[in-house]
């Protein structure tokens, strides 16, 4: 309880108009930000010596598919201070989905913005190197989106010919 | 053919690949190469792509490329329920079987508030530990094989198999089990098995032994790994690296000791360090890894209670098949709990073990259905290859090999 | 042994070209192992000390087509996999046969997604298919010793003529 306590409160202090909601469902504290304030808040929590964020365990991405804000951005940080897991949430509209990247905080989050990117076709501004990481270069949908099917678009990745 | 041309070009890697061309070069002559280390590679354990530009031998740049083997599990997760994704589970980290089953029954049972009881506990706890060794022992046997010592995969299998034995006994398959369930495992382990586990935990000392006097003083093996791949603490952690390639670099970092989960706070285990962080390190840290699970074994065997192995809460624990097909409240439930699923309240949690790659996290979204809204498998083998551009730089080709070899990674759990 | 009696009592066998090299062919049978996933796993448990597969002829797995026969995709094979599954087979040379290993590769097996093929026959001509998920060590063997019996049957003549596939073509 004091540790989530320390980190509301610190969060508090220096971000209180931006804190959007903050939840603690199951044991697990989650602090939803405003968009533009992202990258403040992520600086503020690995570098404020009491906290100590220091590693990005994962970045994914909701889709709600009816809702206004029809993504949310989730961050799973980790202090080995604190030994306590955060989750960070971003609400994006969908047209267009763009969000800050936070690689210039933590260096891991490289591959999973971009698998992010891959599943969603959520754009992240100012990330090195924006590819697919699963689906072939030239795939034109985003798999994890409500409105793509599971079965998949028959002829979107063609097969080689048999030949017999 | 334009369309196949269109879908799978590699332009933008390419690109990406041929970035700084500030590279020296001596002599009159290009020297560099871009060479396809392609999916199909004996070496690459699984469908990873490595294109490497290499100036002579020595690698300037490495892209990994993954997706070789992305079968949509987080798509298929949202569109079954929480019951039927569990053979899925096993099939993610699929040298290491049991562990991916238990991480993803106590992550639901999380999320849904259910408490398995302490006899399944246990018995979750051995079976990990079991998988754990088998795991551990594929990653030493096929990274031995991999630098030359083609001995090591042939006696590694062959106390896996003994292992898989066991599996058979107990879960009825000896590789994908599918054992546990949500508020407990599938069925009892009888005084057989458990005979079994002791015969080989008593026979496994004197092979790990005969192992260890294999490789361990071989001057070749120690020549050819030491001071390869070497990873610096502040970049494991800046890369979200968890698992053995975190522990080598001197994090003392295992989620069973950071946020325990099954019964790991009543037993008595080290958690072996290494400071070096190179090739070397990681393989003794998986050998040590082998021993402490051993060592939590036996105190498991000793302090295992007696009592049932599936929980009590009918509207979330599939009940027993004698009593479904016998009386009518457990029919219906059995009904509604297979068809319409276990509905979990709103909300969302995050749940991670330690599995023999790393940290295995499941971070389910539920929205009150039987069928959760949102799965993401945090998987340990796609963070630690995250590092391969970095410790790749600068080694000659031939060491990639060895360096892939040691950070292990599973493609099975990388491209889910 | 049978050979061995009939020299020793004779000094001759008599028998056609077309059964000595198809008793060839079918006792040294290299595999290429195209070990995707899970069932690479249990591929590789065939030839541990236990399940031995080399007492079958299949001495070493070369990881090489141009030195195979016999191709066993093990694991599921993708869409973005399918194009270098197909690439390779292609560069074996003939006679050459492919068994499909486990659920994945005979039907899709527990994987309806957009990102997995239902089945290789939709671009690779199967020999044998294995049931399981992933199948037995004994399974693979079994799978084994069927196409051993399938290449038992063959004339040698029906390999003659096959041209070599032009890879530009194949890879389409």
């Amino acid at each position: 309880m004091d540790t989530k306590e320390l980190i509301i409160n610190s969060v508090q202090e220096k971000f209180s108009k931006a804190v959007e909601e903050i939840s603690d469902f199951r044991n697990d504290l989650s602090i939803t930000i405003a968009k533009d304030k992202l990258l403040d808040a992520t600086k503020f929590l690995k570098e404020d010596s009491n906290l100590q964020f220091v590693m990005c365990k994962d970045v994914t991405a909701i889709d709600w598919a009816t809702r206004k804000n029809r993504f949310t951005t989730v961050y799973h940080i980790y202090s080995f201070k604190l030994n306590f897991t955060l989750r960070l949430k971003v609400n994006i509209e969908e047209n267009p989905p763009v969000v800050e990247s936070v690689v210039s905080v933590w260096a891991s989050a490289e591959w999973y913005e971009r698998e992010t990117f891959d599943m969603y076709g959520i754009e992240f501004l100012n990330h090195p190197d924006l590819r697919r990481m699963y689906m072939p270069e030239g795939f034109e949908y985003h798999p994890l989106r409500k409105d793509f099917p599971l079965l998949g678009i028959p002829g979107s990745m063609p097969l080689p010919e048999k030949m017999e | 053919m334009q369309k196949t041309s269109n879908v799978y070009s590699d332009e933008k890697l390419y690109k990406k690949l041929l970035e700084d061309k500030n590279i020296t070069i001596e002599d009159a002559l290009e020297n560099e190469m871009v060479i396809n280390m392609g999916p199909q590679h004996p070496a690459t354990h699984g469908v990873l792509r490595l294109v490497l530009r290499l100036d002579g031998e020595t690698i300037v740049k490495a892209i990994p490329e993954l997706g070789y083997l992305h079968r949509g599990y987080e798509k298929m997760a949202e569109n079954m329920s929480f019951v039927e994704f569990i053979p899925h589970t096993d099939r993610l980290d699929y040298t290491a079987t049991m562990c991916n089953n238990v991480a993803y029954v106590l992550a639901v049972e999380k999320l849904a508030g259910i408490e398995a009881p302490k006899r399944a506990q246990y018995i979750r706890m051995i079976m990990a530990e079991l998988s754990r060794i088998a795991g551990h022992l594929i990653a030493i046997g096929t990274f031995a094989m991999d630098v030359g010592a083609i001995t090591m995969v042939m006696w590694t299998f062959r106390e896996r198999e003994r292992i898989q034995e066991i599996f058979d006994r107990v879960a009825g398959a000896r590789f994908t089990t599918s054992y546990t369930r949500i508020g407990g495992v599938a069925s009892d382990v009888d005084d057989e098995a458990f005979k079994m586990i002791k015969n080989f935990l008593d026979t496994f000392e004197p092979a790990l032994k005969e192992m260890d006097d294999l490789m361990l003083h071989n001057r070749i093996f120690i020549e050819r790994l030491e001071g390869i791949g070497i990873l610096t603490k502040e970049d494991a952690i800046a890369l979200g690296v968890t698992g053995p390639n975190l522990r080598a670099t001197g994090v003392e970092y295992d989620v069973r000791r950071a946020n325990p989960y099954l019964f790991y706070n009543e037993m008595d285990f080290k958690i072996p360090i290494y400071t070096e962080g190179d090739c070397l390190a990681r393989y003794f840290l998986r050998g040590d890894e082998v021993r402490e699970s051993v060592k939590i074994l036996y105190q498991c065997l000793d302090k295992l209670p007696q009592g049932e192995v599936m929980a009590n809460d009918p509207k979330k624990v599939l009940p027993h098949k004698t009593e479904i097909y016998s009386r009518m409240e457990e029919l219906i439930h059995d009904f509604m709990i297979i068809n319409k699923g276990i509905n979990p309240p709103v909300g969302d949690s995050y749940f991670s073990v330690e599995n023999p790659k790393g940290e295995l996290g499941f971070y389910i979204v539920s929205n009150g259905e039987g069928q959760p809204w949102k799965m993401k498998i945090r998987s340990p083998s796609f963070c630690n290859l995250q590092t391969l551009p970095l410790v790749c730089k600068g080694q000659m080709i031939s060491d990639v090999i060895a360096i892939i070899g040691s950070l292990d990674p599973v493609m099975g759990e990388a491209d889910k | 042994m049978g050979l061995e009696a009939k020299l020793t009592k004779d000094g001759f066998i008599t028998t056609t070209i077309d059964a000595v090299i198809a008793w060839a062919r079918k006792n040294s049978v290299y595999p290429m192992p195209m070990g995707i996933s899970c069932c690479a796993i249990e591929m590789i448990a065939a030839t541990d000390p236990k399940y031995d597969i080399a007492r079958f002829g299949s001495e070493v797995m070369r990881f090489t087509p141009r030195q195979c026969d016999l191709m066993i995709v093990a694991g599921t094979v993708t869409y973005k996999m399918a194009q270098v599954v197909r690439r390779i087979y292609d560069q074996m040379p003939e006679p050459k046969w492919v068994i499909a290993m486990g659920a994945c590769t005979s039907s899709g097996g527990m994987y309806r997604s957009y990102n997995v093929v239902q089945g290789i026959d939709q671009f690779l001509p199967v020999d044998v298919y294995t049931a399981g998920c992933p199948p037995r060590p004994d399974n693979l063997l079994n799978a084994l010793m069927t196409i051993q019996a399938k290449i038992g049957k063959t004339k040698a003549r029906d390999f003659q003529d096959k041209p070599m596939v032009d890879l530009e073509l194949a890879r389409n």
